[in-house]
C-alpha cells in the first residue's frame, strides 16, 4: 500500500493545489518499507497531482486543505483522502500507519518552533 | 481559559474588539500564531477558536497569498506598512473562497515594540462571481446605449486592469469624472483613495502645494506639514482634471513623479515615494496645446498611454431621449412629484437641441422642468426660456453657445440666410458663433463637413472654434 503526503518542508502542505513537493511511503503489514521517497513537482497543480496519485497507485493521500472537486475525484477513484491535517508530515505518516490519523487532526507538534 | 488582553487604551479584550469588525479577522502574535479570532473568521474558515488559537496562522488560513515562510507577515513587521493582497483560501468545507487579505501591524503605545499583526479577511467571492456581469455593466451609473458609448464601455474593463496612465478627453459635461471614477472603482486599487484635483482651479503655487504637499515653514502660513494629494492617493488613483490648464513648471514635476514615483514636497528635503495611478482629463486638445507650446510633449506622451475620448451628446444617437427620461424620473422621485413624461412639443424641442453643455446641461434642463412643472406632463412652457431665445427677434441675454436649438421648420438649412437675418441684432462675433454652431449641429459635429458648409477651410473653422471657446 502506498501513502502520499503533500509536504511543505517538514509539514503537511497547507493546500493540495499549491503543493510542489510530495513524499511517497510504502507500507506493508502496518510497517514502513524502505525510506519514503520525496518528489518535487514541476509546478504546483492539483490536476498534475491527481494524475500522479493515479499513476503511482496511491491508496491513501494525506494532505491539508483540498477543494471538494479534487476530493470527490480521488474518493471516486477509491483513494482514501485524509485532509486538513495540521502538523509535521513524519508524525502524520506514523499516525496513518498506526490507523490513528483522521481528517482535520491537529497533531502534537514534534517541533517547538512552528515558524515556516 | 484566560482571555488575552491588549495594550490599547485601558485593557480591551481582543475578542470584543474583533467582534465589531464586519469581516473575518484575526490577531497574530509576534511568531505569527493566532491569538484571537472573531465569529466571522470561524464561519469563514470553518475553524473554531478552540482549534485556531495558538496555531501558526497559515495552517488555518490555507491561503495562496504568497506568505511562504511568513514572508508577507515579516514584510509588514519590517516596514510597518499595511499589505493588501487578493487571493483565496480553502476552508474546512473544502470550498475555495476569494479573499482580500489586509495585514497590518499592531504595536503597543509604549515605543515601537511590535506586539503582533491584525489580519482582516474580506470575502470577495460575491464580487468575483459577478465580476463578469460588472464588466458588462459599467453603465450602471454611466448611462448610454449609443454605439460610441458602447465602444467606451468595451475598453473600460481592460483599462481598469492595467496600471498605465489614462488620458480622458471630451467636451465639458460629457462625464469624464464619472468614467475616471468607474475605472478606479473597478480596478485593483478600487478600495483605496480616489483623489480628484482640478488643475485649472488653483494658482500655480497653491496647486503645487496641493499636489505634492509642503513642510512646515516652507512658506508664510505653512504652520504644519501637509501631505499632498499624491500622498493621500497612495496605492489609489489620482484624477487630474483640466490637465491642459496645468502650468508648465508643474508639468515638469508631474512628469518626474510619473517616471520616478517619488517627489519632494514643497520646501522638503526628504523624497516621498508613492504608488499612484494617474488618470488625467481635459476638454482641450492636448496635441494642439503641445504644438502651441503650452503643454510639454513628453508629459503628453507619458499621460496618453491609454486614451478614452468621450463623444459629445449630439453624437450619441438615441441617448438624449434615454437620458431625458432617466433624469426626469430621478428628479420627479427626489422632488416627490407625479411627473410622468414630456409632452410631444416639449420633447421635439428637447431632442432638437444641440446641448453644447452636454449631459450636465441636459440634466440641469430636466431639473428646471421638474421644478417648474405643475402637471403630469412637462409642456413646452415648462422648458427654460433660453431654449427659445434664438427664434426671438430681440437680442439674446445669454451667450450664444447656449442658443443653438436646431431649426424646427422644414425646408430650412441650419445656416440658412434667414437664420442669419434672425440674429442680425447681434454683433458679427455672435453671428459667426451661431453660424459655426449651427453648421456643426447640422453636420453632427463633423468639422470637415461644417467647414465645407460654411465655405471655410478646416483650419479656419478650427481657429474660430478655438477663438470662441466652442471646442
Amino acid at each position: 500500500m502506498k501513502i502520499l503526503i503533500t509536504t511543505q518542508r517538514d509539514f503537511v502542505a497547507q493546500r493540495f493545489d499549491l503543493t510542489a513537493e510530495v513524499v511517497i511511503a510504502n507500507v506493508e503489514n502496518g510497517q514502513l518499507v524502505g525510506k519514503p521517497r520525496a518528489i518535487i513537482m514541476d509546478r504546483p497543480s492539483a490536476e498534475d497531482l491527481c494524475n500522479m496519485i493515479m499513476e503511482e497507485n496511491i491508496a491513501i493521500v494525506i494532505c491539508g486543505g483540498i477543494e471538494d472537486r479534487h476530493y470527490q475525484f480521488l474518493t471516486w477513484k477509491k483513494i482514501r483522502v485524509i485532509d486538513f491535517i495540521i502538523g509535521d508530515y513524519e508524525t502524520a505518516l506514523q499516525q496513518a500507519i498506526a490507523g490513528k490519523l483522521h481528517p482535520g487532526d491537529l497533531l502534537p507538534l514534534s517541533r517547538s518552533d512552528l515558524s515556516l | 481559559m484566560m482571555k488575552k488582553t491588549f495594550a490599547v487604551p485601558g485593557e480591551v479584550l481582543l475578542e470584543d474588539l474583533l467582534a465589531g469588525f464586519p469581516h473575518a479577522s484575526a490577531v497574530l502574535d509576534e511568531g505569527f500564531k493566532i491569538v484571537a479570532v472573531n465569529r466571522m473568521f470561524e464561519a469563514l474558515t470553518g475553524y473554531g477558536r478552540d482549534v485556531a488559537v495558538g496555531v501558526y496562522a497559515d495552517f488555518i488560513f490555507r491561503s495562496n497569498m504568497g506568505n511562504n515562510r511568513g514572508q508577507v507577515f515579516q514584510r509588514v513587521v519590517e516596514t510597518g506598512e499595511t499589505a493588501t493582497i487578493e487571493g483565496d483560501i480553502v476552508n474546512r468545507s473544502r470550498k475555495k473562497i476569494g479573499i482580500r487579505f489586509t495585514v497590518s501591524l499592531l504595536h503597543t503605545r509604549r515605543g515601537s515594540h511590535t506586539k503582533g499583526l491584525l489580519v482582516v479577511l474580506e470575502d470577495i467571492s460575491a464580487i468575483e462571481a459577478t465580476a463578469q456581469k460588472m464588466l458588462s455593466d459599467w453603465s450602471s451609473d454611466i448611462i448610454g446605449h449609443s454605439p460610441k458609448m458602447q465602444a467606451v464601455f468595451d475598453v473600460m474593463p481592460l483599462m481598469s486592469q492595467t496600471e498605465a496612465s489614462i488620458l480622458i478627453t471630451g467636451e465639458t459635461g460629457t462625464g469624464k469624472d464619472k468614467i475616471a471614477e468607474a475605472i478606479h472603482r473597478n480596478s485593483p486599487r478600487g478600495k483605496f483613495q480616489f483623489v480628484k484635483i482640478n488643475c485649472g482651479a488653483l494658482p500655480p503655487d497653491l496647486l503645487e502645494s496641493e499636489l505634492f504637499g509642503h513642510v512646515k515653514g516652507a512658506f508664510t502660513g505653512a504652520v504644519r506639514d501637509k501631505p499632498g494629494m499624491f500622498k493621500i492617493a497612495d496605492k489609489g488613483t489620482i484624477f487630474l482634471t483640466e490637465i491642459g490648464d496645468m502650468p508648465l513648471s508643474l508639468q515638469v514635476k508631474l512628469l518626474s513623479v510619473l517616471d520616478d514615483r517619488a517627489f519632494y514636497p514643497v520646501g522638503g528635503e526628504r523624497k516621498e515615494s508613492v504608488d499612484v495611478r494617474v488618470i488625467a482629463a481635459t476638454h482641450r486638445s492636448l496635441r494642439e496645446q503641445v504644438e502651441a507650446g503650452a503643454f510639454r510633449e513628453d508629459l503628453f506622451y507619458r499621460l496618453n498611454v491609454l486614451h478614452i475620448h468621450l463623444p459629445p451628446l449630439r453624437e450619441r444617437e438615441g441617448d438624449t431621449r434615454f437620458l431625458l427620461d432617466y433624469f426626469l424620473q430621478d428628479y420627479a422621485t427626489r422632488l416627490g412629484k407625479e411627473i410622468q413624461t414630456f409632452s410631444d412639443a416639449a420633447l421635439r424641442h428637447l431632442l432638437n437641441y444641440a446641448y453644447p453643455g452636454n449631459i450636465r446641461e441636459l440634466r440641469n434642463i430636466v431639473e428646471y422642468c421638474a421644478n417648474v412643472c405643475r402637471k403630469k406632463n412637462i409642456g413646452k412652457e415648462d422648458l427654460p426660456a433660453y431654449l427659445f431665445a434664438q427664434v426671438q427677434a430681440a437680442a439674446p441675454k445669454i451667450p450664444a453657445p447656449d442658443l443653438t436649438p436646431r431649426r424646427e421648420a422644414a425646408g430650412k438649412t441650419a445656416a440658412s440666410p434667414e437664420d442669419r437675418q434672425a440674429v442680425s441684432g447681434d454683433n458679427w462675433t455672435e453671428i459667426e458663433k451661431k453660424m459655426i454652431l449651427e453648421a456643426l449641429t447640422a453636420s453632427k459635429g463633423n468639422r470637415a463637413k461644417a467647414a465645407e458648409k460654411l465655405g471655410w477651410g478646416r483650419t479656419t473653422l478650427w481657429r474660430k472654434i478655438a477663438r470662441y471657446g466652442l471646442g
